[in-house]
């Protein structure tokens, strides 16, 4: 850069970055926008065995930052950003995962939120287990965590652009001395949407040696880009020093290469006759999905679409830049982190610029493209560049305008409320118009920018919408809108989706194909053991640093004959490796079940703290659970007939259609409550969704702090 | 470009090959240091060492593997961050690692072997004099 760039720096904190040790750098990094204070904090042994790091780590600092009544908005709010123990681990895919939570704008509980990139890693790397950010800066601040210089700067750079793919590009130049310094260099940023909308994400960003350029990894869901804004923060930077394949310095070297190697092998032989990830990345389901009636289509009415195969993984193939080693951190050789090169864009302050499209992946293409009846290609990019480098999740953006386009079919929009805009299924100007009004804060694009929970809530208010109607149709749950599986023929699926503590979405648990393809849980005690085992296995990746692609996107054939083939048992052992053999702490699948449900039960608990978290909180919307509208019935007829008989014994042929959906919704309705009730007793909660206090103790977690939270419900239960 | 060669006919399976490739480049007698590795089958012996096709380098994400001027794929140590992407990808199972220092080692055909190779069985050949018949694809 020869321009002069201007930094005043506002507050600075030096350190020495420590050795890390068996994949800890014991201490974390405590950050107050507001006040300029910086601080280290100590990791103790105690924190590393309750709690693991990522996933648990966040949560642990933040329920000591934050009171009962603290909302996102509320100072004392904070991100928090950590890898885990294994993160940075470089011989095994997927390793170099960053978890981020906070009290979320659309939630109002906790979020949490995973992200590929740098950052998580190269944080700890630089001596840095965590960081967790406080306050509300007066005015716009990036926060510096330079190993180089060694200190923790927070800095006004007026100069900075917002826009991520601006800021990106800017601040790795500025701050590079050297070009070679940006492989080491990584930053969390949001963009123009997150300043006026709730649907923030945060782009974590990496620098792609091949390409030469930034790219970027999105941490979307709960609007966590939305709080970083509210706190004025442009973004947050590490700035490393370079590093070898053992920074970890994990305890046996030799175990992590001997089941790096393998999995290496397995994903080089098996990913080009399986699921071709390094070819497709994740848009490799979207004619799967589309085949099985489980791809959303026009705000999750129907479940697949003659068009779904334009934008399948075949076509994908053709259009992402292929032989590139596209993995979001060095060793991931599944390398779903494609990209779309040279795309020039059509609308908006960028057009005619030609950037790299991050993506896209398979939940973005559900999400602005199938669910809102978009089909187009060239569009779903366009939509997915401006969600990025808005900060805008895409996942909670399509599905807002997938009910808004049906909420405008169904006459509670017209074209006056919508500002001219036809806002009918399968228009992508549409869409991208409100993308842009969103980074504006101007029109359609403030309804949008709230999500469908609040959203809902105005239809209602100003626009006489039908209250029932809305509730049905909005697919959201605890004001998180879902990702993108159809689950209304997998009741697993549907607890899958809402017994959740962050809201719908699907890294706690999959269970589709086991359930209603399969047909491996017959029983609710089936269902519920699922609905323990795998989320509290799926949220395990997001303590240690890790992806969970990397477990069941490729496997070697020889998985079917195991003894439970759902579980991918070889892999687990691949995992209860690389974790003894980074920290040295032996393990085996109960532990890996035990440090999660400790986590897990802490956010539940958190939860009910922050007012919610209970049975009242985990109800999806019916819209996920059977048909709403007669058009959805009539599209299945033959289906749900066909329930009808076996499962109830009634004759279609004797019933009225509205007698017929009637007959539905009550059966589908009390067969989930049922489903809830299993699934408490399974976790050790209460009929009201409530840990125990003999559960919590059971746990180690029954710190007095957190056992006043749940007694209070436990003597209203009696 | 020149690469390492080898007649199978005339090895006799002493393995100084190995232990003067582990001692070359790693100062040690273990022969899993080694970058050319001898295999017996009902007393035929075979031999797997790197023969230079630059698939490494495709699936390499820090650029530290590259061709030089004579057409050796080498690494450079200070880009590696031991991702073990091109140990797992190497078609023909010759990219090796070490745990230890966490980098990824190959046959840069130093020629050190070729001395040291008491049956003559091991030689510097232009590229299309050498047979591939020794070596088993993966993929």
């Amino acid at each position: 850069m020869t321009e002069k760039i201007i930094r005043h720096v506002l507050a600075e904190f030096a350190y020495q970055a420590p050795k890390i040790e068996r994949g800890y750098a014991n201490q974390t990094l405590y950050v107050n926008v507001a006040t300029g204070e910086i601080k280290a904090k100590p990791v103790s042994e105690e924190m590393k065995f309750k709690f693991t790091g990522g996933k648990g780590f966040d949560l642990w600092l933040l329920w000591n930052a934050v009171n009962d009544n603290t909302k996102w908005n509320s100072p004392e709010n904070e991100i928090v950003i950590s890898s885990g123990p294994c993160g940075g681990t470089t011989q095994y895919p997927g390793s170099g995962k960053s978890l981020v939570t906070t009290i979320s704008p659309t939630t109002e509980v906790i979020t949490d939120s995973n992200a590929g990139g740098h950052f998580g890693p190269l944080l700890k790397f630089s001596g840095w287990d965590a960081i967790e950010v406080q306050g509300i800066a007066e005015r716009d601040v990036v926060v510096i965590v330079d190993a180089i210089a060694g200190k923790v700067t927070v800095e006004e750079l007026p100069d900075a652009p917002t826009d991520t793919h601006l800021l990106g590009a800017w601040l790795y130049d500025v701050l590079a001395e050297k070009p070679h310094e940006k492989y080491y260099i990584a930053m969390v940023s949001a963009g123009t949407g997150a300043d006026h909308s709730l649907l923030g994400c945060l782009n974590f960003s990496l620098y792609d040696r091949k390409r030469q350029d930034v790219r970027y990894k999105q941490a979307a869901r709960g609007g966590p880009g939305t709080v970083l804004r509210h706190k004025r923060i442009k973004a947050l930077v590490v700035r490393a020093k370079p590093f070898r394949g053992d920074a970890n310095h994990p305890a046996d070297p030799e175990r992590i290469a001997r089941v790096g190697a393998d999995m290496q092998h397995e994903v080089a032989t098996w990913d080009p006759v399986q699921n071709r990830m390094r070819n497709r990345g994740t848009p490799y389901l979207v004619g799967i999905m589309s085949d099985y009636d489980l791809l959303p289509v026009n705000n999750f009415k129907f479940g697949s679409h003659p068009k779904a195969h334009d934008i399948n993984g075949a076509y994908w193939e053709t259009r992402l830049t292929q032989g590139l080693p596209d993995g979001c951190w060095y060793g991931c050789t599944i390398a779903c982190a494609h990209a779309v090169d040279g795309f020039e864009l059509q609308t908006g302050p960028y057009k005619g610029q030609r950037v790299i499209v991050d993506g896209p992946e398979y939940e973005t293409i559900g999400a602005v493209g199938s669910t809102c009846g978009i089909f187009d290609a060239d569009a779903i990019l366009e939509l997915n560049f401006y969600c990025d480098t808005y900060g805008i999740d895409t996942i909670s953006y399509g599905n807002t305008i997938g009910f808004l386009m049906e909420c405008y079919e169904a006459g509670i929009l017209d074209l006056e409320k919508t500002g001219g805009l036809e806002l009918t299924f399968g228009n992508a100007a549409a869409s991208l118009e409100i993308l842009h009004q969103v980074a504006q804060g101007e029109g359609l694009g403030r309804l949008a920018g709230l999500g469908i929970r609040k959203a809902k809530a105005y239809l209602i208010e100003h626009f006489e919408a039908d209250p029932q109607f809305v509730q049905d149709i909005g697919m959201e749950n605890k004001g998180m809108e879902y990702s993108m599986y159809m689950g209304k023929e997998s009741l697993a699926q549907q607890g899958g989706y809402a017994l959740t503590n962050k809201g719908p979405q699907h890294d706690e648990a999959w269970l589709i194909f086991m359930d209603q393809v399969n047909n491996q849980l017959p029983t609710f005690e089936d269902k519920a053991e699922a609905l323990h085992y795998f989320p509290m296995w799926r949220t395990w990746f997001g303590l240690c640093g890790f992806c969970k692609l990397p477990w069941n996107d490729v496997v070697d054939p020889k998985n079917s004959k195991s003894a439970e083939p759902a579980k991918i048992p070889h892999h687990v052992q691949n995992y209860v490796d690389i974790f003894a053999a980074v920290t040295g702490r032996e393990i085996d699948i109960n532990d890996i079940i035990a440090m999660s449900e400790r986590v897990y039960n802490l956010q539940r608990v958190f939860n009910i703290r922050l007012g919610k978290g209970l049975r009242e909180h985990d109800y999806p919307p019916y819209r996920g659970v059977g048909p709403v509208t007669e058009e959805e019935y009539e599209s299945r007829q033959e289906r749900y007939d066909k329930q009808l008989r076996e499962w109830l014994g009634l004759d279609p042929d004797a019933m009225t259609l509205q007698e017929k959906m009637a007959a539905h919704r009550k059966y589908r309705t009390e067969r989930y409550e049922h489903l809830m009730d299993a699934v408490y007793e399974r976790r050790g909660w209460t009929r009201n969704g409530v840990p125990t206090v003999e559960k919590l103790k059971a746990l180690g977690i029954g710190f007095p702090e957190v056992l006043a939270v749940v007694e209070k419900h436990l003597q209203v239960e009696g | 470009m020149k690469v390492l060669a080898y007649v199978a006919q005339k090895c006799t399976g002493a393995r100084t090959c190995e232990v003067t490739c582990a001692q070359t480049w790693f100062k040690v007698q273990d022969v899993s240091k080694s970058s050319i590795r001898i295999s017996a089958n009902d007393g035929i012996f075979a031999a797997e060492f790197c023969i230079q096709c630059g698939k490494c380098i495709e699936v390499c994400p820090t650029e530290a593997l590259y061709y030089n001027k004579q057409g050796i794929v080498l690494l450079k140590k200070d880009l590696c961050v031991g991702c073990m992407s091109c140990v797992g990808f190497c078609p023909y199972g010759v990219m090796y690692f070490a745990p230890e220092e966490a980098l990824a080692f190959k046959c840069v055909a130093c020629g050190q072997c070729v001395k040291a190779c008491p049956s003559e069985a091991l030689k510097i050949v232009e590229l299309d004099e050498a047979s591939t018949s020794v070596w088993d694809f993966r993929f």
